[in-house]
Formats: C-alpha cells, structure tokens, sequence
C-alpha cells in the first residue's frame, strides 16, 4: 500500500518540526522513497540510532504500507 | 501470554547466530541468490572487502523475519551484525562503504586484511 509524497513529508515534519527534510520519490510509484533529515535531534547519535528515531516517527509504517525508504540523516553542521 | 517473560526461540536463535559468527547478514534469500535488491548491495560490499559471513535467510520462516525486526528494533532488513553488534541496514551499510567506514572497521576488528 503506497503513501503519497506529501504525506511523507507531513509525518516526517511532525517528528522532525525542527528540521530540513527532503523527500525524493525515487521510482514515482509512491513506495520507493528517499528522504534526507537534518535536524539536531541527531546530535551525537550513531547512524543506527538516528534511523531509530525516524523509524519510530513513522509508528510502524516502515516495512509495513511503506516499503523502500532510504534514510540519509545528519546534525546540522 | 507476554512476550517478555515466555522463553522465545526465535531470540535464541538470533542470540546464538551473532555470538558464533563474527559476520553475520540478515538477508532475503541466500548470499548466491538475493531476493531483494537492498540484500544484493550488502553482500555485494561484504564480499568487495573479502569479509567472510554467514547470510541468514528471513525468509525461511514469518517468525524469523518478524523476530529480526523485534530483535535489533529494527523494521527493515537486510540488517549486518559484526561480533554480536547490530551495525546498520542497507542505507548505513552503503554510506560506511562508501566513506571507507566499514573496510577501516573490519579491519579494525581483524575481519579482513
């Protein structure tokens, strides 16, 4: 089951209010997305933890009506 | 019925896997044969760096592939373990490849020469 690109975005910044997020859907079928965080609640977190943290802001949809998202996350330089 | 307090084989499982094996990929389908193309790319970095591991088929058994994810807290696989820790999903492990993360940690950990 796909989930709309705006959407996405919708959920993404309701986790993340204070970030810069940038989703790309990368096969334009709705399940294959790319989306790349930048927000301080990274900070000093290891990759794998700051999946975690955009997994958990997704509430089980990962893996579930959501595919393929690709997760590139940073702390604000 | 909890799951916390019932003895969970399929945790053993897992639990004994990643402490036998110093690498271990939690795949679908087998290392000759990825069923998914997220897989395909970490055995593909794993054997460019000549590091032996073990893949885990998930998709031998629903409780399997549903444990990993409980197991690790971790929705998606494949998911790469080295010396019992939980290192990344397919994302993480392509970005370690590819700042030369993974060779210096493998190395590092006297996995690969």
């Amino acid at each position: 089951m796909p989930i709309a690109q705006a959407d996405l975005e919708a959920i993404l910044r309701d986790g993340f209010p204070d970030a810069q997020i940038v989703v790309e859907d990368l096969a334009g079928d709705g399940d294959h997305y790319k989306a790349r965080i930048v927000s301080d609640a990274f900070k000093g977190l290891s990759r794998v933890r700051q999946h975690q943290l955009v997994y958990a802001a997704l509430k089980g949809r990962m893996g579930g009506e959501l595919h393929a998202l690709a997760l590139e996350t940073a702390a604000p330089a | 019925m909890s799951e916390t307090t019932a003895a969970d084989p399929i945790h053993d499982f897992i639990a004994s896997a990643v402490a036998e094996h110093p690498v271990v990929l939690f795949m679908k389908g087998v290392p000759e044969q990825p069923q998914c193309g997220f897989s395909a790319v970490c055995v593909q970095i794993l054997d460019h760096l000549g590091a032996d591991f073990v893949g885990v088929n998930v998709l031998q058994s629903d409780e399997l592939r549903q444990g990993i994810k409980a197991f690790s807290d971790w929705p998606t696989i494949p998911q790469l373990y080295v010396k019992g820790e939980f290192v990344g999903g397919a994302d993480i492990v392509r970005e370690m490849f590819s700042t030369g993360e993974l060779k210096g940690f493998l190395e590092g950990q006297g996995l690969i020469h």
